[in-house]
C-alpha cells in the first residue's frame, strides 16, 4: 500500500548551438593559429577573453580585437576531489587566469602539475591540443612556468 | 513606496529526499500552510507567481506541473507567472504586481527536489555551453575558485569559516524544518575532508528537497485582514556579471541592493538598526563574504534559523529566509530572540552569487 514508485528517466537532447561572430573568430584563432583573442570596448577600453560582441557594463559593441597572453597570471584555483559526469579527467585542476592584456578572467583547467604547487599569482601558459576542432578544449589545458 | 505585507508564510520540511512526494504536493503542502497561516482561503488569492527551475525539474516551463498545486486553476483559472531563479525574485515580482494596483494579494511559492536529479550535471548547466561548460565545473567548484580568492584577500583561515558552520548547525540543530539536525563541533569542521580545495565538505550546504510558500497583500488588504502582517519596508534586487568578470572577493550586486533597500527602509547603521538577518549563505565563506557587503557586524544574529548550511533547496532558500525573518518577527521562530522588531532577509542565485536581493522586513 504505502510502497512509492520512481520512475527514471533522463532527457537527451541534441543542441547545435550557433557559436556567433565573435566566439567563430575566438575558436578559429585557436584552432588554426594557436592565438588567444580577446576583444575591447570601445568605450570603457576593457579586454574579454573569452571575447564579447558587446560590453555589459557599457552596452555597446566591442568591435576591437586583439591578441592575448599567451603568458597569463593565475587569479585563483581549485581541485575537484570528487567524481563527477562532467569531469574530463580524474580529481580535476580549474583555474581562473588573467592573460596578459586582458581584463577579465579566463576559465580554464591545470595540467602538468598538482594542488600543492599551485599559488595565486604563478605565471602559466596554455598547453594547446595537438587535434583541435575550433572548441575551448582547443587548449588543453594551463601549465605553470618556473 | 506604499508598504507591502508579509500575511501568510508555509513551508515544507527539508530533508535530502522526498520520496514519497511529488515536488507538485510539496507545492500544495507549502501552500497549504501558508493559507492557513494567513487563514485565508484559496479563493482570496488574486495571482500566483511561482520560482523554479526547468533543468532541475526535468521538463519545460516546470510552473505547469504545479498549476493545480498551487491554485492555478481555482475558479476557472488565476493569473500565474515563473520566474526562474531564487523565490525572493518571485517575491520581488510579486510584490511589483501588487504595487501596480490591479492584485490585493499574491502567492508566491518556490520548489526543489535536488534528489531527483544529478547536481554536478545540472550546476554544470549554469555554465556557458560553449566556452566554459566543457571544462567540468560545477556550483562547488566555481565557489571553491571565490572562496580561495575572497579568504586571502581578507586573510580569513578555516577558523571562521569553521565558526560559521558551528553556529550555523548549532541553530538548525533547533530548527523543526531543518535538514541537518545535528549540531557540529568546530573540530568536525576543521577535520572535514577537502571537496574542492580550499573548500571542506562541511563548508558546502546540503541540498535539500522542499517547498516554501508566502502570501503577499497589499496594505489595505494587510490592515482588514491580517492579525499579523510583517511589512516590507525596503527591497533591492541587483544582478552583477559573469563570474571571470568580477572580481570575486566582493560582490558589487549584492552592495548595491541592499544600498537600495537600506536607503528605502532608512537604514544608515544596520548593525545597529537590525535586529537579525536570515542571509543564503551556500557556502560558510559566503556568510561573512555576503555580511562584508550588507555591511552587518553582530554574528549571532545572523542565520538564527541554521541557514542554508542547514537546509537548502535550491530555489526555495530565499523564500525560506524571508519566512523564518517573519518569524521571528512574529516572535514564533523556533529560536526566537526577544525583542525582534527589525530583520533583513537575503535571497541569491547564479554561480559564485551573480544575483542578490535584500529584503527589509518590520512588525
Ligand atoms: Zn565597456
Amino acid at each position: 500500500m504505502n510502497e512509492i514508485l520512481t520512475h527514471p528517466s533522463r532527457i537527451k537532447v541534441p543542441y547545435t548551438w550557433s557559436a556567433g561572430e565573435a566566439l567563430s573568430r575566438f575558436f578559429k584563432a585557436l584552432r588554426d593559429e594557436q592565438k588567444i583573442l580577446g576583444s575591447r570596448c570601445l568605450k570603457c577600453r576593457k579586454v574579454y577573453v573569452p571575447p564579447k560582441k558587446t560590453c555589459g557594463t557599457c552596452f555597446v559593441e566591442c568591435s576591437e580585437w586583439l591578441e592575448v597572453g599567451p603568458s597569463g597570471t593565475l587569479v585563483s584555483f581549485s581541485q575537484a576531489s570528487y567524481p563527477s559526469p562532467a569531469h574530463r579527467v580524474l580529481k580535476p585542476l580549474f583555474g581562473l587566469i588573467r592573460l596578459e592584456g586582458s581584463d577579465t578572467s579566463f576559465l580554464h583547467m591545470l595540467g602538468e602539475t598538482n594542488l600543492q604547487s599551485l599559488k595565486i599569482g604563478v605565471k602559466v601558459l596554455p598547453v594547446f591540443a595537438e587535434k583541435r576542432t575550433g572548441s575551448i578544449l582547443d587548449i588543453a589545458y594551463f601549465k605553470v612556468v618556473s | 513606496m506604499e508598504p507591502v505585507a508579509i500575511i501568510g508564510v508555509g513551508q515544507t520540511a527539508f530533508s535530502p529526499n522526498r520520496k514519497d512526494q511529488t515536488y507538485a504536493d510539496l507545492v500544495y503542502e507549502a501552500t497549504a500552510a501558508a493559507l492557513s497561516d494567513a487563514r485565508l482561503s484559496i479563493a482570496n488569492i488574486d495571482n500566483i507567481v511561482t520560482a523554479s527551475n526547468d533543468f532541475f525539474d526535468g521538463r519545460t516551463i516546470s510552473s505547469m506541473a504545479i498549476g493545480d498545486a498551487c491554485g492555478a486553476a481555482f475558479g476557472g483559472g488565476k493569473s500565474i507567472s515563473t520566474v526562474e531563479g531564487d523565490g525572493t525574485f518571485a517575491a520581488f515580482y510579486g510584490l511589483s504586481r501588487i504595487l501596480s494596483g490591479n492584485y490585493d494579494t499574491t502567492l508566491v511559492v518556490a520548489h526543489s527536489k535536488s534528489s531527483e536529479g544529478d547536481l554536478r550535471l545540472l550546476t554544470n548547466a549554469f555554465f556557458d555551453p560553449l566556452t566554459e561548460r566543457l571544462l567540468g565545473l560545477d556550483w562547488v567548484s566555481a565557489a571553491a575558485l571565490q572562496a580561495r580568492v575572497f579568504l586571502r584577500e581578507k586573510n580569513i583561515g578555516n577558523i571562521e569559516c569553521g565558526n560559521v558552520i558551528v553556529k550555523n548547525r548549532a541553530n538548525g540543530a533547533k530548527n523543526p524544518k531543518a535538514h541537518l539536525r545535528k549540531p557540529l563541533s568546530i573540530d568536525e569542521a576543521l577535520r572535514s575532508p577537502l571537496l574542492a580545495s580550499p573548500l571542506k565538505e562541511t563548508d558546502v550546504c546540503p541540498s535539500s528537497d522542499g517547498a516554501a510558500a508566502i502570501i503577499l497583500a497589499s496594505k489595505s488588504f494587510a490592515q482588514k485582514k491580517s492579525e499579523r502582517p510583517i511589512w516590507v519596508r525596503g527591497v533591492g534586487v541587483c544582478a552583477d556579471a559573469p563570474l571571470g568578470e568580477r572580481n570575486l572577493a566582493e560582490s558589487k550586486a549584492l552592495r548595491l541592493a541592499a544600498h537600495q533597500a537600506y536607503q528605502m527602509a532608512g537604514i544608515d547603521n544596520p548593525t545597529a538598526q537590525i535586529d537579525l538577518v536570515e542571509l543564503s549563505e551556500q557556502f560558510s565563506y559566503q556568510e561573512l563574504l555576503w555580511l562584508e557587503e550588507l555591511n552587518y557586524r553582530n554574528l549571532s544574529r545572523v542565520n538564527l534559523s541554521g541557514g542554508c548550511l542547514s537546509a537548502h533547496a535550491w530555489i526555495v532558500s530565499g523564500l525560506v529566509r524571508m519566512i523564518e525573518a517573519s518569524l521571528q518577527l512574529r516572535g514564533q521562530a523556533s529560536n526566537q530572540i526577544s525583542n525582534a522588531k527589525r530583520a533583513v532577509a537575503h535571497g541569491q542565485y547564479g554561480l559564485c552569487g551573480q544575483s542578490h536581493s535584500v529584503w527589509v522586513l518590520e512588525n
